[in-house]
C-alpha cells in the first residue's frame, strides 16, 4: 500500500476545476464568518450555542427533504428554522430558566433525533443523511452555492464590521453597556442571527456537525497566541482560512493505492472532517507555542 | 441644583420591599458613600439610578449637565472578564459606545480616552493585555472607562472588592483625587471606616429604616456603630 498526493486533480481531467473553485470560495468565506463570530461566542460562554445550532441545521435539512424542496432552495427552510432556534437558545440561556449548557445539550440531541426520524419519513437514503451530518462531496458544489455564500457571508461580514465596537463591548461587559443605555438584547440577537446564517451557509460543504468546530476552534487557537481583542479576531480569521486551505488541499489530493488493486484509487477524504482535523492540529501547535512563550516571559 | 436627586424611591421584588421610601440628593462635586449590610438594597439602588429596573414609586432625577446615559459606571468585578483578550485601550474606548450612533470612534474620543488613562495612571499600560493586569490595575482601567463615559457623575459599585490592602488604598486615593478635581462620586461600599474617612455624606440603607446625612451627623447618629467597631478591630 502506498500513500501519496496527486495534484492532477487540478488538471480538470477527473472533474471540472470549477467545482474546486466553488468549494474553495464557500469554504474560505464561511471559515472567515464562523471564526469571527466564534471569538464572541466563546468569550460570551455561548460556544455550545454554535454547536446546538449546527444540530438544528440537521433538523432543518431533514424538514427540507420531507417537504421535497430541492437543495438549491432549501435555505428558505433552513435559515428561518436555524434562526428561530438561535433566538430560542439565547432567550433560554439569558432567562435562566435552564442553565445555558443544559439547554443547548437538550436542543442538540433532541433536534438530531427528530431530524433523523424525519429523514426516515422522507425515505432519504443513508448517503443523504450522512452528507447532511458530515458534509456533501465537493462534486455536488455548484455556482448557485457559491453566489449564495458570497451574498450571505457578505452581509454577515458587513454587519460584523459595522457593529464591531458594540459587539466587543457587549462581549466584554454587558452590565456597563446596559448602563450606557444601549440595547444589549438587540446586540445578542444580532450575534445569534449572524451565527445562524453562517451555520446554514457552511452546512452543505462542511456538514452540520462539523461547522461548530469552525466556530469554536480557530477562536480558542487565536486566544492562545494573541492578547488584544482586535488581534484575536483577525488571528482567528487567518487561522481559519489557513486551516481550510490546508485541509482542502489535503482532502482532494490524498491518494491511497493498494497493491492488490490495479487501478490506483483516488479516495477523496471528506473536506469538512479534514479541515476540522487541521484546526485541531493548529490548536495543539498554538497551545505549545503559548506555553513556551509563557515560560520564557516568566 | 443637585446632580442626582432621588425622591421617595420604593422598589418591590416578588412582593418583598427591597427599597422603602429612600430619598437623598447629591450636589455637584460631592462624595457620597452608600453603605449597608448585604441585601439592604445597595445594588438595587444603583440599578434604579442607571434606569435598569422599573421604579414602583418615586423618582430619579438628574441635573447639572448629567443624564442617565452619561453616568460613569464602574460595575462590580465579574469573574467572566478574567481571561478576556483585550488591550487596556480597547477596554477604555468602549466607554464611548453610548455616545455615538455611528459604528466607529473618532480622534476626539481617542484623545479623551488617552487623557482619562493618564489621570488614572494607566497610560503606560495602554497596549497591555487587560487580562494580565493585577486586580488593582484592572480596577483603575475600568475606572478610566467610567471617567470617559461620564459627564461628571461617577457611580462606583464596590470598587475595592477583592483588592489587596495596597491596591485598596491606591484605589481610594485615586477616587478622592477624581472627586477633588470636581467629579461627583457615588460609591457603594462595605467598608464603613473608609467611607467615613473619605466621603462627605453617607447613605446607610438597612432593613429598619435608612440614614442620610453628613459624615459628622452619621457618626453622632450611632447608625453605623456596629460596623465601625468591627472595622476598628
Amino acid at each position: 500500500m502506498s500513500i501519496y498526493f496527486d495534484f492532477s486533480v487540478f488538471s480538470g481531467e477527473f472533474f471540472p476545476v470549477s467545482v474546486l473553485i466553488y468549494a474553495l470560495v464557500v469554504g474560505v468565506l464561511t471559515g472567515i464568518c464562523a471564526s469571527l463570530l466564534g471569538v464572541n461566542l466563546v468569550l460570551k460562554r455561548y460556544s455550545m450555542i454554535g454547536d446546538g445550532l449546527s444540530h438544528v441545521g440537521f433538523l432543518a435539512l431533514a424538514l427540507a427533504a420531507l417537504l421535497g424542496i430541492p437543495t438549491a432552495q432549501n435555505i428558505y427552510i433552513t435559515i428561518p428554522v436555524v434562526m428561530a432556534a438561535a433566538f430560542f437558545l439565547m432567550w433560554l440561556s439569558d432567562s435562566g430558566k435552564l442553565k445555558g449548557d443544559a439547554a443547548t445539550a437538550l436542543v442538540s440531541v433532541g433536534t438530531v433525533a427528530v431530524g433523523y426520524i424525519i429523514f426516515a419519513l422522507a425515505e432519504a437514503g443513508a448517503a443523504e443523511v450522512c452528507s447532511g451530518l458530515f458534509g456533501a462531496s465537493i462534486l455536488t458544489m455548484n455556482a448557485e452555492d457559491m453566489w449564495l455564500c458570497i451574498i450571505l457571508c457578505g452581509v454577515v461580514l458587513l454587519l460584523y464590521v459595522l457593529f464591531f465596537n458594540r459587539i466587543f463591548a457587549v462581549t466584554f461587559d454587558e452590565g456597563f453597556v446596559k448602563a450606557s443605555g444601549l440595547n444589549v438584547k438587540a446586540s445578542n440577537l444580532l450575534l445569534s442571527a449572524l451565527t445562524a446564517v453562517t451555520v446554514v451557509v457552511g452546512m452543505k460543504l462542511m456538514g452540520s456537525i462539523m461547522i461548530s468546530a469552525l466556530i469554536v476552534i480557530p477562536a480558542i487557537t487565536s486566544m492562545r497566541l494573541f492578547k488584544t481583542f482586535r488581534s484575536v479576531v483577525l488571528g482567528s480569521a487567518v487561522i481559519s482560512v489557513i486551516c481550510f486551505l490546508l485541509g482542502f488541499m489535503f482532502s482532494v489530493t490524498f491518494v491511497v493505492s493498494r497493491p492488490d488493486s490495479y487501478v490506483s484509487s483516488t479516495v477523496m477524504l471528506p473536506v469538512g472532517a479534514t479541515v476540522v482535523c487541521f484546526n485541531v492540529l493548529a490548536l495543539s501547535v498554538a497551545g505549545i507555542v503559548g506555553k513556551i512563550r509563557a515560560r520564557r516571559s516568566a | 441644583m443637585s446632580q442626582l436627586k432621588i425622591e421617595n424611591l420604593t422598589v418591590v421584588f416578588d412582593g418583598k420591599c427591597v427599597l422603602n421610601d429612600v430619598s437623598f440628593e447629591v450636589k455637584k462635586g460631592e462624595y457620597l458613600c452608600v453603605v449597608g449590610e448585604n441585601g439592604s438594597g445597595k445594588t438595587t439602588l444603583m440599578k434604579c439610578i442607571l434606569g435598569l429596573i422599573p421604579l414602583k414609586k418615586g423618582s430619579v432625577l438628574f441635573g447639572d449637565g448629567t443624564d442617565g446615559r452619561s453616568v460613569g459606571y464602574l460595575p462590580q468585578q465579574s469573574t467572566a472578564k478574567k481571561d478576556f483578550p483585550a488591550s487596556v485601550e480597547e477596554v477604555v474606548m468602549s466607554a464611548f459606545l453610548g455616545k455615538r450612533r455611528l459604528p466607529f470612534y473618532n480622534t476626539k474620543m481617542r484623545e479623551k480616552a488617552l487623557d482619562c488613562m493618564k489621570t488614572l495612571g494607566v497610560l503606560a499600560l495602554k497596549d497591555s493585555s487587560f487580562a494580565e493586569l493585577s486586580g488593582g490595575q484592572q480596577q483603575r482601567v475600568l475606572l478610566a472607562r467610567a471617567l470617559c463615559a461620564s459627564s461628571g457623575l461617577l457611580l462606583l459599585d464596590e470598587p475595592v472588592n477583592g483588592l489587596d490592602p495596597t491596591a485598596t488604598k491606591q484605589m481610594y486615593d485615586v477616587i478622592k483625587q477624581l472627586n477633588v478635581k470636581g467629579n461627583t462620586v457615588v460609591m457603594i461600599s462595605h467598608d464603613i471606616p473608609s467611607a467615613v474617612r473619605f466621603a462627605d455624606r453617607i447613605l446607610h440603607l438597612s432593613h429598619n429604616g435608612c440614614f442620610f446625612g453628613t459624615v459628622d451627623e452619621y457618626l453622632l447618629s450611632g447608625f453605623g456603630d456596629g460596623f465601625l467597631k468591627d472595622g476598628a478591630k
